[in-house]
């Protein structure tokens, strides 16, 4: 997301009207160029990314996924001494299941699975719940009020509400308590081209269980492995349409 | 019939004694809105489980009361029914403060309260949320001009009947939208049914006409005005029947989900495995809430059933409502169908809700501030008819 401190000293020259709004009410101002409209410039809407996720090369001992976000978007570490792990954030979390009826055990990440027909925004009364042109769905944390009416819409729990001050912040990813979060696809890497923490982290730690990928070009990596191999969506009956999927699950 | 005679409530000691209660328990509230404000929602009991909690109970209470509240006047002018119509100015007085109160914890229990402005000029169509707020809005609005309309003389009939018509309607509408918010919630099993609107409209019928009978008597002890036991074993009847329809669409909504193996899991929940929601549901909520109301007002109706079954009335809903969000919560996301989960975050797991003083304060503060409103507006509006005796109507 672009904060106030990214823009250029030209962007704000250019409008005269813009000074005048950013001596007057400089809380206004944070709001009418921070968020959605920048975000939303950047995205490329022949694109549509996408997440495949292969259970059976999830190592059930192995959560680097989760660090790398962590560390990369700078949460996890809030709270203090109230800090419970009901009330910390999660937007990538590893879970461990086990078939009911065979008793084959699979692990996998789950983050936000970025819907096609995302509830959270549908239900987002101010429209901070958004979804990008290229499907990225984010929360534009300056118009976010803090409802929680989008958590209790995700089908995933893969939303979270920030409960306490934040004291260590990372650049990629500003925080705010007050107001909801989840897994942004690292949309700050993706604008320049790069690949989300979390995927970087699982091919750093060779099991490389997490493709990333654009699920609009037929000739992407991710598009010929789900032409090629099954796949599911979780919550499929919901027909949410996720742009992350899971092989072997 | 004589003419009714209006006048506003007297400052006696007794009624000076209810406001400052009042006004210390909308204080606690402010207390405990700022200290959430300053450490963050980590102190209260609520979650990334269970997100909306105590406060969102009595917001939804009050929101949902404050519709019904307005049945009296509508029952008078949209209805015909004359013994009902001095009663009809207050009605309306009360909706609006109570919508007030509700509509207060909501936006105080924000993670951004202070972003209120942004709720009022960003609006997300497709959100149910955002509608409420156009709902709310107008609620104000028309419960506002239906007020001055019966309080402006010279008025014909069907200006009355107009005005009385457009609130009904628009009440109606209001809990529908109340009821949405938790019926068109996909992802969860206990929700996502479209009868939650219609039996949101019949809580509100029962909880409204239970608080506008206690209210109303409240005022008119401290002022010394009678409230004829005729006119309150009438009130009575017709709570029974709402409580009846309460009960109703609660049974059919159960039944329904019970029927389909999909929602199987969240009903034994609700209504076998639960702990304190099981207890809540069948003790308070059905047999304090509905069923022993139903038995005074029917079977012994006085004056003192249709009190007693008014308390209960109210009981009955907070505990349904708080099985409704918060047990509806406490039963974990199905994510993993045919799978146990054997490590994850809070998955799979039902999910513990503990409120702390902070929640209760909110909560208590928002009911306050509707009552005192209430007090404060019969105080300055002559809304409040001099007597409710039962030589006033006709049999």
């Amino acid at each position: 997301m672009t904060n106030r401190a990214e823009m250029t000293r030209r962007d704000i020259l250019k409008s005269g009207a813009a000074v005048a709004t950013l001596t007057l009410a400089p809380g206004v101002t944070l709001m009418t160029f921070g968020g959605s409209e920048a975000n939303a410039a950047k995205a490329d809407a022949g694109k549509r990314w996408g997440l495949l996720i292969d259970a059976n090369k999830c190592d059930a001992n192995c959560s680097d996924c989760v660090t790398a976000c962590k560390t990369e978007n700078g949460w996890g570490n809030d709270g203090g001494e109230h800090s419970s792990p009901e009330t910390e954030s999660a937007w990538i979390r590893k879970v461990t299941l086990r078939d009911k009826n065979t008793g084959r055990q699979v692990s996998a990440p789950v983050m936000c699975q970025h819907c096609e027909s995302p509830p959270c925004v549908d239900v987002c009364p101010t429209g901070a719940s958004m979804q990008r042109v290229d499907g990225i769905v984010l929360v534009d944390k300056h118009i976010c009020i803090g409802c929680r009416y989008c958590m209790m819409a995700c089908p995933f729990k893969a939303r979270s509400f920030v409960h306490s001050d934040v004291p260590e912040q990372s650049v990629n990813a500003p925080r705010g308590k007050g107001v909801v979060e989840s897994c942004t696809l690292c949309v700050h890497r993706v604008d320049k081209g790069r690949i989300p923490a979390c995927v970087e982290a699982c091919e750093a730690s060779g099991n490389s269980a997490i493709l990333f990928g654009d699920l609009k070009d037929p000739d992407s990596p991710i598009s010929k492995a789900l032409k090629q191999y099954p796949s599911i969506a979780l919550r499929a009956d919901l027909e949410l349409n996720p742009g992350v999927r899971y092989q072997n699950l | 019939m004589e003419r009714t005679i209006y006048r506003t409530i007297k400052a006696t000691p007794a009624a000076w004694g209810v406001a400052v209660l009042l006004a210390a328990f909308i204080a606690a509230a402010g207390l405990s809105v700022l200290t959430i404000e300053h450490h963050g929602h980590i102190i209260t009991g609520m979650n990334n489980q269970i997100v909306w909690g105590l406060p969102h109970v009595f917001a939804i209470f009050l929101i949902v009361a404050a519709s019904g509240v307005l049945n009296v006047a509508s029952i008078s002018s949209v209805f015909g029914k004359k013994a009902y119509k001095p009663m009809a100015r207050f009605s309306a007085l009360l909706a609006i403060t109570v919508l007030l109160g509700g509509l207060a914890i909501l936006v105080l229990d924000l993670g951004r309260p202070d972003r209120l402005i942004v709720a009022m000029t960003k609006y997300n169509f497709t959100s149910i949320f955002a509608w409420n707020m156009i709902l709310y809005n107008g609620f104000f609005a028309i419960a506002g001009i239906y007020l001055a309309v019966q309080m402006t003389q010279g008025l014909s009939h069907r200006v009355h009947k107009a005005a009385g018509v457009a609130a009904f309607a628009w009440r109606l509408i209001l809990t529908t939208g109340t009821g949405s918010i938790f019926g068109w919630l996909v992802a969860r099993p206990a929700y996502d049914a479209a009868i939650m609107a219609p039996l949101f409209i019949a809580m509100s019928f029962a909880l409204g006409l239970a608080l506008f009978i206690l209210v109303t008597l409240l005022l008119f002890r401290l002022d010394g005005r009678i409230f004829g036991d005729k006119l309150m074993k009438r009130l009575g009847s017709l709570l029974g029947v709402f409580a009846a329809a309460v009960l109703y669409f609660t049974a059919v909504q159960h039944l329904t989900a019970l029927y389909a193996e999909e929602h199987a899991g969240v009903e034994r929940f609700i209504l076998r495995d639960g702990g304190i929601y099981t207890t809540l549901f069948w003790l308070v909520q059905v047999v304090l809430g509905g069923l022993v109301p139903m038995a005074l007002v029917f079977l012994r109706p006085s004056r003192g059933s249709t009190i007693l079954a008014s308390f209960l009335v109210i009981l009955g809903g907070l505990a349904q409502i708080y099985v409704i969000v918060i047990g509806g919560q406490a039963y974990p996301l199905q994510i993993f169908p045919g799978y146990e989960v054997l490590e994850g975050f809070n998955e799979g797991v039902i999910n513990s809700y503990a409120p702390t003083i902070y929640e209760l304060a909110l909560g208590l503060g928002g009911v306050a501030l509707a009552l005192l409103a209430a007090g404060l507006g019969a105080k300055i509006l002559r809304v409040l008819p001099t007597n409710l005796s039962d030589a006033n109507y006709p049999d």
